[in-house]
């Protein structure tokens, strides 16, 4: 120590406790903090949000204004959350190709990527819903009965009993539920999209609405089996009286056309 | 009467035949305990006429028949319980739930008894095409006159059964207490409930207190499967025996007259075809109920006053009042802290009206001929335009109802504006009867123009000759004597004249409204304009005689 003690007044000294000092920051900083992880997740985040901003700026600025702050063609996005963004663009919804009463389902024009980029862009613009992880909206171990229950007391009266959709004022419309998919239907829930109440998880709990979900993939999903035979479009006793009219007494007056075309012939005498 | 046999044997003349045949031997023994033999006589040699139009009522008759079997088959199996059960079925998507024993008993009909879901989709089908069979026929009956005397009783009857049959198959659609029925019940307590001053009554009576309590399925089940279908089963009855005592209509044509009947026999003819018919009836119903799904009340869930789904509507026969309400404004009336409701009060009072208003036709017909003749022939309906178009004019106003009642899918499907739809049912409510009846009358008028050229000129022939001085005719040729006869056999009323206004004193004469009114709709039905006159046999024969000369 003496050595030491000795050189501490040596000009350098100073020199070599900063480069020890420093080095010691570094590797305790390089050790501990996980800043190179997060500094490179931020760039990615703002790169995404980059991005998306670009997609926005072609294809829903001109009715949701340039920075989506709404316009009389379109409304605000600020907080709607990039769950409204996933559900609207996943949907083929919007863009919409022309303004009306409802924005109906259509072909998807953005692949997955680009939605996200774009909901990552809604998303900064004000706090919303998330987009739902799997574990959320799948429906494996959810109550179907449950589901049922709530799906009539909440659902049905606008969408029908199983889904088949129906009819609101001045042309709107409760869309049909087949073929959509478990994430669009809790973001629909979630986030209550153009003429929809929404069902935050205040309202209706993850768990309903995983029920909900289930109930709807047993009623009106690709394996749902009809019983009867022909569904006739599960609307109802329009659809059946129809399909009594016209195939029931149809064929009925067909058949009887037939027989009495068949009579029996008098002997010619 | 034990005699009957040996006697019959005994005068073969003394000739022994030996002991009669089991089947004879078995057919005395009938007659001598059931009079058969005076029976068989004069109905099994009764005459029916050959058109297809005459088996609607068949059609009606065996899937009557066909939904009193398929619905003894349910009585065994279902509850007419409002007790509440939870459900341990095998229908996984309703497990758990609370439900009246009455919807559980119809799952169990639909998932756990043999054949049981094949049953009670034959015996809904069978019924919506009970109640369209009626409407046909009756339109049949109605269209081609079938109802003049002497059949106007029968037309009562018949109508009847169409009304018993709604209501019929409305308590039945009830039933299974889930929740589209369930809906269709509130309706109804709604309707009940407009009704002013008593209205609340008659609910807490035929609910026994609040809705839905505990009592209606009970209720509806001896409605719909005893007190209903029993009058029905008597009418029906009635109704037979009345086509039987008046004798079938036919259509006019050469050896028929209005007072012969052309056609076969009952025995053996209408016995096979009837018979075999019923089986291709059952067959048709049966196979549709293989193939179509009804009523599927697992999708639909049980019934709770709390929940409501859209696209709930009646049966089709039922359509026509939900259209009412649908597109009527929802007018209601407070004083005196009372409500009016007129929204649902109208509807309630138009719906019996709409269905009066065909029943009541064939009265009012008879009353502007004034024709108390027998008609056993059936009129075209062009020949009788003014009510070929009251007929066409009915309908129109029906369907336009049932398009209200089904408003909601018309807006869905063909992406129109559900306040569209109402507002074009609530004008044509009024407008389409008006114009159906003025372009049915003038389509009539046009074909009896047709008819009475054809009879003059004969029929196109296709054939285009081209004379020597270069005109292009057309050649017709002239009609059959059957044809003739056929076209021309349509008797023409003349329209009823007021008479004189002054007597013979020349003191003005008292006409009553009614007979005045009398006149005009006779005017209306056969003034000038109103119908074509047919050919005279003069006219035919001064054309007929230049004929070549064109």
């Amino acid at each position: 120590m003496k050595k030491l003690s000795a050189r501490r007044r040596h000009p350098l000294a100073a020199v070599v406790v900063l480069l020890l000092a420093l080095a010691a920051t570094g590797g305790l900083y390089t050790a501990f903090a996980p800043a190179s992880k997060a500094k490179a997740d931020d760039t990615a985040q703002s790169l995404t949000i980059e991005e998306g901003k670009k997609l926005y700026e072609v294809g829903c600025a001109s009715c949701h204004g340039t920075g989506g702050q709404g316009t009389t063609d379109g409304p605000s996005l600020v907080g709607v959350g990039a769950a409204a963004v996933d559900f609207q663009v996943g949907t083929g919804r919007m863009p919409a190709q022309q303004p009306g009463a409802q924005v109906p389902r259509k072909r998807v024009i953005y692949n997955q990527a680009q939605i996200d980029q774009l909901a990552a862009y809604i998303a900064s613009l004000g706090a919303g819903p998330a987009v739902p992880t799997k574990n959320q909206y799948s429906p494996e171990g959810a109550d179907v009965a449950k589901g049922g229950e709530l799906f009539r007391t909440n659902c049905a009266q606008c969408h029908n009993f199983t889904g088949k959709g129906g009819a609101l004022t001045h042309g709107k419309f409760a869309p049909e539920l087949t073929g959509v998919s478990p994430k669009h239907i809790y973001e629909a829930m979630q986030t209550g999209p153009q003429n929809m109440p929404s069902f935050p998880d205040t309202t209706m709990t993850e768990k309903n609405k995983k029920d909900i979900i289930a109930y709807l993939n047993a009623v009106n999903g690709d394996e749902t089996e009809n019983p009867g035979g022909l569904e006739l479009g599960g609307l109802g006793p329009v659809s059946e009286g129809l399909f009594a009219w016209i195939f029931g007494l149809g064929a009925l007056i067909a058949v009887a056309v037939w027989v009495a075309a068949r009579t029996a012939k008098a002997k010619k005498s | 009467m034990s005699t009957t046999a040996s006697n019959t044997n005994a005068s073969g003349g003394g000739r022994s035949r030996g002991p009669a045949p089991a089947g004879e031997r078995l057919a005395d023994w009938a007659d001598g305990r059931l009079g058969i033999y005076s029976l068989a006589k004069s109905n099994m040699r009764k005459i029916f006429p050959d058109h297809w139009s005459f088996m609607l009522g068949e059609v009606c008759l065996y899937s009557f028949i066909i939904i009193i079997l398929t619905g003894v088959y349910l009585t065994l199996f279902f509850h007419p319980s409002m007790n509440e059960v939870v459900y341990h079925g095998s229908y996984v998507p309703l497990q758990g739930q609370l439900m009246s024993e009455a919807f559980n008993s119809t799952l169990h009909i639909s998932f756990e008894v043999r054949g049981g879901l094949l049953i009670r989709q034959i015996h809904h089908w069978a019924a919506l095409i009970f109640l369209a069979g009626m409407f046909v026929h009756m339109m049949r009956v109605f269209f081609t006159g079938a109802f003049r005397k002497p059949r106007e009783v029968n037309w009562l009857f018949g109508f009847l059964l169409f009304v018993l049959g709604m209501f019929t198959g409305f308590t039945g659609y009830s039933l299974p207490d889930d929740l589209l029925s369930g809906t269709g019940v509130r309706f109804m307590e709604g309707a009940i409930l407009s009704v002013p001053i008593v209205g609340t009554y008659l609910s807490f009576f035929l609910f026994g207190g609040q809705f839905p309590g505990h009592d209606f399925v009970a209720r509806f089940y001896s409605i719909h499967i005893l007190l209903l279908p029993g009058i029905m089963l008597g009418l029906l009855v009635a109704h037979l025996i009345l086509v039987f005592y008046h004798k079938h209509t036919q259509f006019a044509g050469p050896g028929k007259t209005n007072n012969n009947v052309v056609g076969m026999p009952l025995l053996p003819v209408y016995m096979a075809k009837a018979g075999g018919f019923f089986f291709l009836v059952f067959g048709v119903i049966a196979a549709i109920a293989a193939i179509a799904q009804i009523n599927p009340i697992w999708a639909i869930g049980p019934y709770r006053p709390d929940q409501v789904s859209t696209g709930a509507q009646p049966d089709w026969y039922m359509g026509f009042s939900e259209g009412l309400i649908r597109v009527m404004p929802g007018w209601e009336i407070n004083f005196w802290g009372h409500t009016l409701v007129l929204g649902v009060f109208i509807p309630l009072i138009i719906f019996p009206l709409v269905l009066v208003a065909i029943a009541v036709y064939p009265f009012i017909e008879a009353w502007v001929t004034g024709d108390r003749r027998e008609h056993h022939i059936l009129d075209r309906p062009r020949n009788a335009p003014t009510r070929t178009a009251f007929g066409a004019a009915w309908i129109s106003w029906y369907f336009v109802l049932l398009i209200g009642g089904g408003n909601d899918l018309w807006a869905t499907h063909f992406h129109l504006s559900i306040n569209a739809i109402t507002w074009f049912v609530r004008i044509s409510f009024f407008v389409v009867p008006v114009i159906t009846f003025v372009v049915t009358k003038r389509v009539c008028l046009g074909l009896q123009r047709r008819d009475k050229d054809k009879v003059l000129h004969g029929r196109e022939s296709g054939i285009i000759k081209r004379l020597p001085h270069g005109e292009f005719i057309e050649v017709h040729e002239p009609l059959s004597q059957e044809q003739l006869y056929t076209l021309t056999a349509h008797e023409q009323y003349e329209p009823v004249e007021l008479g004189p206004t002054v007597d013979e004193n020349g003191v003005e004469r008292k006409i009553k409204g009614s007979q005045k009114l009398r006149a005009k709709l006779s005017n209306a039905y056969y003034g000038e304009d109103n119908q074509i006159q047919k050919p005279t046999v003069e006219e035919y024969r001064e054309i007929t005689s230049g004929h070549g000369h064109h």
